[in-house]
């Protein structure tokens, strides 16, 4: 095995972009996030990659559908309002179903807003933030491990359901410095049949479907059955910290919930039975589980750095049969462990 | 044993690398650790500061609200910092730069005349490595074997050349105390 270095967390996501199979990066800068493109600009030439500074988000975008198109492994990142900006493209992308690998190392918004971390994409990243009805496979890691393992992650379904996959960070999982073990360099032999550099017969590959008139919906049809087996396929990534036999359970991903197990560790040292769900996957969301896991308990609790978004699909997911309680943290403000002691103290 | 320090200082002053050293250091001593710098609008001579949280088992927060230890670089620090730490923390003052005593009495203050000593072994730059020798032999949290082997692992290749001069500075600082 490896041995554990330690990495940013912005640089252990793009080394481990390369390590499974990442040879297309195309990027805007955008803090927090800058270090995936300055890594991947040094890194990129080493493995005879390549690496593009586009000249706006929605080129980058667009770049990574062109490299989808070719069926290649390929990579962009950006933070919040760049993320906007590349909806259009997550579209055609979704559409057209060619691979791409998006990160979102989330700040605060609305608009330019700032650089502090923040979880305020949630509805953008999991509900489709561009048109149509489509779906893409979101991942929200909490440590640098975390990057690592679902970037490597991502890359393997991109490529196997021809779908968009987001890493869904914020900004301090990105700026974060912790050890990680990385992988080994994969051998890529993917099946790109369907691409346009199969190298046979003509392929068109569109997100446009006029005529036959039922084509579009058709299309549609395939679409929505593919997700419904990615949700079947993906229902296992979540975390239970002390879950089991508790009167209280909060739920909260990312770096809140990294946040979250600091303060229940205090708690359960005053004999209070609580613990925390934490989605690793915020679509398909693991809402079986939920479903389960909420029948056992008195009160749920909802922390998150955003106005309620998260806590939408926890209600979805309880269909109103227990009591949940959020709190929320807005515009680049990050709670702290004592804040969440204090909060929970306070209403149990 | 979990140790939450946060560094902090002016832009420039080595904050972010010396906290990554002693992040480095841990983990070359088979501890958990994590480093979270303050990324915001900082440049060379504003304010800096960055957390580093040491443990034993795994770490769940990054974040350091209430610090055990504290290493400050310059005065702003110290008006900031001071009033946040817990009772009883240990609190390393760089006072070449600040002069106010303590404005608690329940934390244990150790003052290092960090610059000045920096400036008479050549280079003002290697204050934050004067703080960290002097933290090792405070705290014991890190050998100073610890920090000296980690010392490759983080300076960047173009540094290599000043290894010998910040090891000499790691020790100066751990021989103060």
């Amino acid at each position: 095995m490896n041995k554990k270095i330690l990495m940013k967390g912005n640089e252990a996501l793009a080394e481990a972009a390369i390590r499974a199979g990442c040879r297309y990066y195309f990027g805007y800068p955008i803090t927090p996030q800058n270090e995936v493109p300055a890594y991947m600009s040094k890194r990129l030439p080493e493995v005879n990659g390549v690496f593009v500074q586009a000249e706006s988000e929605l080129a980058s975008i667009n770049m990574i559908f062109g490299a989808g198109a070719c069926g290649a492994r390929c990579m962009t990142s950006s933070s919040s309002p760049g993320i906007s900006l590349m909806q259009e493209g997550i579209s055609y992308i979704s559409g057209a179903e060619t691979p791409a690998v998006i990160v979102n190392m989330m700040r605060g918004g609305p608009g330019l807003g700032n650089i502090a971390p923040s979880q305020g994409d949630y509805f953008q990243a999991v509900k489709g933030g561009g048109h149509g009805d489509y779906k893409i496979i979101v991942f929200a890691p909490a440590s640098a491990q975390e990057i690592v393992n679902f970037t490597v992650l991502a890359f393997d379904l991109t490529i196997k359901y021809r779908i968009p996959v987001m890493i869904l960070g914020d900004g301090l999982l990105g700026q974060m410095t912790e050890p990680v073990v990385l992988p080994e360099m994969k051998e890529i032999q993917d099946d790109i049949n369907w691409s346009i550099c199969r190298g046979q017969d003509q392929v068109i590959i569109r997100s446009l479907y006029l005529v036959p008139e039922n084509q579009l919906e058709l299309h549609n049809l395939h679409l929505q059955k593919k997700y419904r087996s990615i949700e079947k396929d993906l229902n296992k990534y979540y975390e239970q910290y002390n879950a089991n036999d508790c009167d209280y359970l909060i739920f909260a991903y990312g770096t809140t919930a990294r946040v979250c197990k600091a303060a229940i560790d205090r708690l359960q040292k005053e004999n209070i039975k609580i613990g925390l769900f934490r989605p690793i996957s915020l679509w398909p969301f693991p809402k079986e589980e939920i479903i389960s896991i909420s029948s056992k308990i008195k009160k749920a609790f909802v922390f998150e750095m955003a106005q309620a978004q998260f806590e939408e699909d926890i209600r979805l997911s309880f269909e109103g049969k227990k009591e949940i309680k959020g709190f929320y943290k807005l515009g680049g403000a990050i709670f702290n462990d004592d804040e969440i002691y204090e909060l929970i103290k306070k209403n149990i | 044993m979990t140790n939450k320090i946060i560094l902090a200082g002016f832009g420039g002053q080595g904050i972010i690398l010396s906290g990554l050293l002693l992040a480095q250091a841990a983990l070359l001593e088979g501890n958990e650790v994590t480093h979270y710098p303050a990324y915001g609008a900082e440049m060379r001579g504003g304010t800096c500061n960055c957390s580093v949280v040491i443990s034993d088992k795994e770490i769940s927060s990054p974040i350091v609200n209430k610090p055990d230890i504290l290493l400050l670089f310059n005065q702003p620090s110290k008006n900031k910092f001071e009033a946040k730490c817990i009772p009883g923390a240990k609190v390393l003052i760089n006072n070449s730069l600040i002069n106010e005593q303590a404005l608690r009495n329940d934390i244990s203050s150790f003052y290092i005349d960090a610059t000045n000593t920096a400036n008479k072994l050549g280079n003002i730059k290697i204050a934050n490595m004067i703080m960290l020798g002097a933290l090792s032999k405070i705290t014991g949290i890190v050998k100073l074997d610890s920090l000296i082997n980690a010392m490759p692992e983080i300076l960047s290749a173009r540094n290599k050349k000043l290894i010998d001069l910040n090891v000499q500075a790691l020790k100066e600082g751990y021989g103060l105390f």
